[in-house]
């Protein structure tokens, strides 16, 4: 009995070790990544006549240590998380959404407009108002879905152009009318003296509630759970549903899906759908939570941060938490690196770059870096949904 | 109306004109990436850059105490155009590079090249260069307006021939004309040539390329390369030519329009000059709209030329005919 007992436990925990182990190397090239894409900053840092050292310190204390550089690491992290997910949530099913911007806008705009019309209690309000920022999210997105399903058009094209259909529908709705012509049907009364464009300010009901504030003016929101919380709820979707293992199995191969009788088309849809609902949450908590309105521009670049907060982690729903987080921190320190060593913010971009590069060509850093490649460890995408067009 | 609406049309087509030659660039870009199985969303990417390295090789170039021999106007700007062309010839091969030798989804490897694009010429950007110029109109309208003939068609509505048709043909650039004839020469070339054939060949069908003895990579890499090259000309035309400085992020997604442009053309340089200057008067017209006593919103104006895009590529209105094989990565066996 006690032999026996002895001896599955040591299996487990052997079994417990072999699955840490392979976490562990699952994590190597993702963390090499990060790190070669630095030394690459660090290099520019140098080639431009500064310290790296200097900024480097300065972008972890303006990251971490400051008690507001941390908390605006996870204020940044919150759209990212969503956008990531959007992102990774249709690679799984074999799509490439680089509509995240033009979602995201739209639940922007839609978060806001409840936000400042409506007078309601202030949770149901907050609720109303994501809702409807998800909704529009994801019906915006489902447009490439429904093209991709029925006419067959490339979801790239198609994602690309409605985020200039997005983000110029979204401008006309708060245009200030400074040029002559008359304002946005959503555009602040006051705008048109600031120059600004945006909505009104939205009530103090539909406010996200503050978790923690640094004064004179720093608040943390709390964004961060509910894009927590989106990411466990995605995970659950894809591996513990009949409908998850519909889309994993489409982004594997089409054909294998449709033999085995899944209704791609459906699921199709259905994917670029939920995709946009997780973009539409994150314009919505940008506005609920940071913005208080909708301002064009205030998202620039969230959606293509997206794309590579995914790939840094490997599309695992939860692994863009950390990516996330990574990303975010990234934000939050610039400004402190920018002051204590004079070197541009966009360096943070290059360094963004350099990771997206790595990462997706993880062959340079299995070279550079001598790692025996794992059978089947690479990332399968994008090639493994046009399999089926051979 | 207190308009000139014969002028309005003029400065119209002429701003017509000026939107689309980088776009009509960007989309040959696309067309021989594409033509030959590589999908460029990059092409932005390579625009930005090479319009950077341009601008700062003229920056350098205009220093004081620089040989003056360098400094001269034809070979300041010379240089400049070939760094850009070079620049945008290396991310090609960058492009090349990721998506044909480390097998990286062209998607990914696209999205990097736009990323860094970015990144490199906002941390490298200053904001108080100058230079001693940038390209001058490369043939000066032979006509004036004194010495032409007023056609009056209207109150406030008239043209003065052929002063206008001058100013429409003439007051251009090196780069429009060039621009111009790639169209042409590159059109001609895509159905006439070797390397054209085997460049339709590899998107096609690469298997059935290699088969014959066809070096896949190295027609991709080729056009790759030349690829960069036209994106980078259509940088360098903003530039060092229409705009004359660098502006951060000054391409402001001209490189995706051409996406578009290059499928409205249905991968056919031809194509791609008629949709680039459907895309042009659709940019031009915003610009213009309340000078023609239009009272249209810019913005939903300028989202047509997507909505379009968008029709053409669903197949409501002809049919889009993307390359067979454009997007996937080919492995010689």
């Amino acid at each position: 009995m006690a032999t026996t007992a002895h001896s599955s436990s040591a299996t487990s925990s052997r079994r417990i070790q072999t699955q840490l182990w392979s976490v562990l190397q699952g994590l190597l090239v993702p963390f090499l990544s990060v790190f070669t894409a630095i030394m690459v900053g660090a290099i520019l840092i140098l080639v431009n006549g500064r310290d790296p050292i200097t900024a480097y310190e300065g972008l972890i204390e303006g990251a971490f240590l400051e008690p507001r550089g941390l908390l605006a690491s996870f204020r940044n992290m919150t759209p990212l998380v969503l956008s990531g997910l959007a992102v990774a949530f249709a690679f799984k099913s074999g799509l490439f959404n680089i509509g995240v911007q033009g979602q995201l806008i739209l639940g922007s705009v839609a978060a806001a407009w409840v936000g400042f019309a409506f007078e309601l209690p202030p949770l149901l309000h907050i609720t109303a108002a994501l809702g409807v920022a998800l909704l529009v999210g994801g019906l915006w997105a489902a447009i490439a879905g429904v093209l991709k399903a029925y006419a067959d058009a490339h979801e790239v094209i198609t994602t690309i152009m409605l985020n200039y259909i997005a983000s110029n529908f979204a401008s006309w709705l708060i245009a200030t009318g400074s040029d002559g012509s008359r304002p946005g049907p959503l555009a602040s009364p006051e705008a048109k003296l600031d120059a600004i464009a945006r909505t009104p300010e939205i009530l103090d009901s539909a406010k996200l509630p503050v978790i923690y504030s640094v004064p004179p003016d720093f608040d943390l929101h709390i964004g961060v759970f509910i894009a927590i919380l989106a990411s466990v709820f995605i995970m659950f979707l894809l591996y513990r549903t009949t409908f998850g293992f519909q889309l994993r199995m489409n982004g594997h191969s089409q054909s294998a899906a449709e033999y085995a009788g899944v209704n791609v088309k459906r699921v199709t849809i259905m994917t670029m759908f939920i995709a946009g609902c997780l973009a539409g949450l994150a314009g919505g908590i940008q506005t609920l939570g940071f913005n208080h309105g909708y301002e064009g521009n205030q998202s620039l670049g969230l959606g293509f941060d997206g794309i590579t907060v995914a790939f840094l982690a490997g599309n695992n729903p939860l692994g863009v938490n950390a990516a996330a987080f990574i990303f975010g921190a990234m934000d939050s320190g610039t400004k402190r690196m920018a002051l204590s060593a004079d070197v541009a913010n966009e360096l943070i971009q290059v360094i963004q770059a350099f990771i997206l590069m790595f990462v997706a060509a993880d062959q340079i850093i299995r070279q550079m870096y001598r790692i025996k490649a794992k059978p089947g460890s690479r990332l399968a995408l994008g090639g493994s949904s046009k399999g089926g067009e051979n | 109306m207190d308009v000139e609406l014969g002028v309005a049309i003029i400065a119209t087509i002429n701003a017509t004109i000026r939107f689309s030659i980088p776009i009509t660039l960007g989309a040959l870009s696309g067309i021989f990436c594409e033509r030959s199985g590589i999908v460029n969303i990059g092409i932005e990417g390579m625009m930005l850059m090479a319009a950077f390295a341009g601008f700062m090789t003229n920056v350098a170039l205009s220093e004081a105490g620089v040989d003056p021999a360098l400094q001269a106007a034809a070979v300041r700007l010379g240089l400049s155009l070939l760094v850009a062309l070079l620049t945008g010839g290396a991310l090609g091969l960058l492009h090349g590079l990721l998506s044909i030798q480390y097998k990286v989804d062209q998607i990914v490897s696209g999205t990097v090249i736009n990323i860094l694009a970015l990144g490199l010429t906002g941390y490298w950007y200053k904001s108080n260069a100058s230079t001693m110029g940038k390209m001058q109109n490369l043939v000066s309208n032979p006509f004036t307006q004194d010495g032409s003939w007023k056609l009056s068609i209207w109150d406030n509505f008239s043209f003065y021939l052929p002063y206008d048709i001058g100013r429409i043909l003439f007051d251009k650039d090196l780069i429009t004309y060039l621009t111009l004839a790639l169209v042409f020469i590159l059109g001609w070339a895509l159905y006439n040539t070797t390397w054209g054939l085997r460049t339709r060949s590899v998107g096609e069908n690469p298997r059935a390329a290699d088969t014959l003895g066809i070096n896949v990579y190295r027609v991709q890499y080729t056009n790759l390369f030349l690829a960069g090259m036209l994106a980078g000309l259509g940088g360098a035309f903003l530039s060092l030519a229409a705009v004359g400085v660098f502006e951060q992020n000054m391409t402001n997604g001209r490189g995706f329009i051409a996406l578009a442009v290059m499928i409205f053309g249905n991968w056919r340089p031809w194509g791609a000059l008629r949709g680039a200057l459907l895309f042009g008067f659709a940019t031009a017209l915003q610009g213009q709209l309340q000078q023609f006593g239009i009272d249209l919103p810019h913005q939903l104006v300028g989202m047509l030329p997507y909505i379009l895009t968008i029709v053409v590529l669903a197949g409501f209105v002809g049919r889009a005919q993307p390359p067979a094989h454009a997007g996937t990565a080919y492995e010689v066996e």
